[in-house]
């Protein structure tokens, strides 16, 4: 998708997304003030909302985290060359597999048990990731359709299981019973609270280290391994590829299953980290605007932390402003994170060209 | 006769649930073989639900009402022509980003019109909504169950939506393969290169296309809102623009097999609310989860090969460049 006109790497890395950002915000404006309220307010209650109190930087944190995982998960593959947007299945069924350790040995030590969940998470994430990866490279079935039709198969088997299989006995609502105390990750503020500081209690817990290790890791593999090598140059050319001897159809099922693998992790911050049960419907969109905090972040580790903290203050701030502005609610996140996308990803040429030519880049070769 | 008549209303309700699918089915069938992948029908959908109830709750008339859902549904659909064709972008990511933009503008706008927290007004006036017609007799038919019943609910009973979509399918199929159109249309979604030597604009054939596709998802989402339901709520599409695609990959992007893996899906759908804990002889009870779920793995299964073959058009997802 880079062909065409190339720029500085600062600006395709800063100032691009940058720009993209500002244009989606400028259009959300519009229509906040198309509805009657003040954009300007807006955005000051939005950032108040995300960054004022310890507490909402912690909510900021916890929702950043999902994001990581799961733009973490889009970019694996996209260095491949496949577009996963089956994030949000993969999600749900690698949250299946840390619930499960969560439910069956929830009394264990949580030493053992954590990682157990972790290791269960991106187990089921991979394996719900690894179909869609194999049709593509041994059969040629369209990556994009599978993994949609793969994220309604997960909804679809997971409410057949809250409902029928995993439900707390003697109870209505559609989730497990809670997980025992060793399946619990500790929380920011239980943490530093045993170093001697404080923070405020919010769902943001350790899972957030966990993420930030996943960049790390996935920086290495893609840009310091001979695997991530050869998954880029599959992800570039699959003719050249093969010249060079690496196999395209290996590389696209290892791209998914590890695609799948860092989605999973989504339920050790949710359910381990946060609701200690199974509940219905838990990845609430985060695979999705994975798609949008990958393309914001270039694909890039660093640039997908970035993107991931700014959707998680989207998030927060969010649903803060719903309750100062009655006529604007959280669908506004959703419809900035739509918009992003679009600028980001469809009509990122649109920018592309005139900076290109104000920055004087060069064209090229076609 | 219980049996009958319950065999009989739930064809009735296929047909129902059938018709936004076909619609949607029939238009991504025409962006899909022009080139343009279309998962955007989700979104267009859900934004004709949304002008359609939001207009028709306003001037009380769902005519009006049909417009507006054209007209928005039409207006994504150029969205999209123009960042994927003109602008060369990637034809899933302006997709998704064109669902995820109305998911959210939707209910937002709702929110901001009405005060009925992201819904729009209930449609009960008498001119608000497409209201099933009573062909003449259907009453009088009822006397003779035999005949009358399939006359009464199939035949009579639906609104006008459905009779369109029930034409549309065998009109696509005259449009796409006896008409000069249909030939260029099924030739660029092969390949573009062809068309454009022969002095054809790629790129005109694919707004065309994207144009038809946006006018259907319109009507599409009309029906939801001012037919099938009276209002508009949040997510109203429910994954019905995906569950359509599926049904025209599974259709093979024809215009025959994907009405009938429309109806199909659609009476998988009616049959779920209906099978709900009843024991069926041989297999048993089948969670409806399973049910729901299946147009999905038929379609997986389709994809993969093991259920015969279903090739999309050669050239579908790739943008055309003159200069390659």
């Amino acid at each position: 998708m880079r062909a065409g006109t190339k720029l500085p790497r600062w600006a395709e890395y800063g100032l691009l997304p940058l720009v993209n950002l500002v244009a989606a915000l400028l259009l959300s404006g519009l229509i906040i003030r198309l509805i009657g309220e003040s954009p300007w307010a807006a955005l000051k209650l939005m950032v108040a909302g995300a960054f004022g109190a310890q507490d909402a930087i912690g909510y900021t944190m916890f929702y950043a985290t999902d994001f990581v995982f799961t733009g973490l998960a889009v970019a694996v593959a996209y260095h491949a060359g496949l577009f996963n947007i089956g994030g949000e299945g993969q999600a749900y069924i690698g949250g299946l597999g840390v619930g499960l350790v969560g439910l069956a040995c929830g009394g264990g030590p949580a030493w053992l048990v954590v990682p157990a969940g972790i290791a269960a998470g991106a187990l089921f994430g991979a394996a719900w990731a690894f179909l869609p990866g194999w049709l593509q490279a041994k059969r040629g079935s369209h990556i994009v359709i599978t993994t949609i039709m793969a994220n309604f198969i997960a909804s679809a088997l997971m409410t057949y299981l809250l409902v029928n299989v995993l439900i707390k006995p003697g109870q209505q609502s559609p989730e497990s019973r809670e997980f025992g105390p060793g399946a619990v990750m500790p929380s920011v503020h239980d943490a530093l609270a045993k170093l001697g500081l404080s923070f405020a209690d919010s769902p943001f817990n350790l899972s957030s280290l966990l993420a930030l290790a996943a960049c790390l890791f996935v920086w290495l593999l893609v840009w310091r391994t001979r695997w991530g090598y050869a998954l880029r140059v599959a992800g570039q050319s699959a003719p050249a590829a093969i010249y060079a001897g690496i196999s395209p159809p290996r590389i696209v099922i290892g791209a998914m299953l590890l695609s799948g693998a860092l989605a999973g992790c989504l339920g050790v911050n949710e359910l381990m980290g946060s609701d200690h049960r199974i509940l219905l419907d838990f990845p609430g969109g985060a695979g999705i605007v994975g798609i949008a905090v990958a393309l914001m972040g270039r694909n890039h580790p660093v640039g997908i932390l970035a993107a991931a903290i700014l959707f998680g203050a989207l998030y927060q701030g969010g649903s803060q402003l719903s309750f100062d502005m009655p006529h604007v609610n959280r669908d506004m996140v959703i419809l900035i994170q739509g918009l992003v996308i679009l600028f980001c990803g469809a009509l990122e040429n649109i920018f592309r060209r005139p900076l290109a030519a104000v920055l004087g880049g060069r064209r090229a070769p076609a | 006769m219980d049996f009958y008549r319950d065999l009989i209303l739930l064809l009735a309700a296929t047909v129902r649930v059938a018709t936004p699918l076909v619609l949607a089915a029939i238009a991504g069938l025409y962006s899909e073989r022009a080139g343009v992948i279309d998962l955007a029908l989700e979104g267009k959908m859900l934004a004709a639900a949304f002008a359609a109830a939001a207009v028709s709750a306003v001037t009380g008339s769902a005519w009006l009402g049909l417009g507006a859902g054209i007209a928005a549904a039409s207006a994504l659909a150029l969205l999209l022509a123009f960042a994927c064709v003109t602008h060369r972008g990637n034809q899933v990511v302006a997709a998704m980003a064109i669902n995820i933009v109305v998911a959210g503008l939707g209910p937002a706008l709702a929110l901001a019109w009405f005060d009925l927290g992201g819904q729009t007004p209930q449609l009960d006036g008498p001119h608000q909504r497409f209201l099933g017609l009573a062909w003449p007799g259907a009453v009088a038919a009822l006397r003779h169950p035999l005949l009358g019943l399939p006359y009464a609910q199939l035949v009579s009973g639906h609104n006008l939506i459905v009779y369109g979509a029930a034409a549309l399918v065998p009109a696509s199929a005259w449009v796409l393969y006896r008409t000069r159109f249909g030939l260029r249309l099924r030739a660029v979604g092969e390949n573009p290169l062809a068309v454009d030597t022969a002095g054809i604009s790629v790129t005109l054939l694919r707004y065309q296309a994207s144009l038809i596709s946006g006018v259907l998802c319109g009507v599409a989402g009309t029906y939801l809102s001012t037919a099938a339901s009276a209002g508009f709520v949040r997510d109203m599409t429910a994954g019905k623009g995906y569950l359509a695609l599926a049904a025209l990959i599974f259709g093979k992007w024809r215009p025959y097999p994907t009405l009938a893996a429309c109806l199909l899906f659609a009476f998988a759908d009616a049959g779920a609310a209906r099978l709900q804990g009843v024991a069926l002889p041989v297999i048993g009870v089948v969670p409806v989860q399973f049910i729901i779920a299946l147009p999905y793995i038929l379609t997986v299964l389709l994809l993969a090969g093991f259920v015969g073959e279903s090739v999309a058009p050669k050239a579908v997802g790739v943008p055309y460049s003159k200069e390659k």
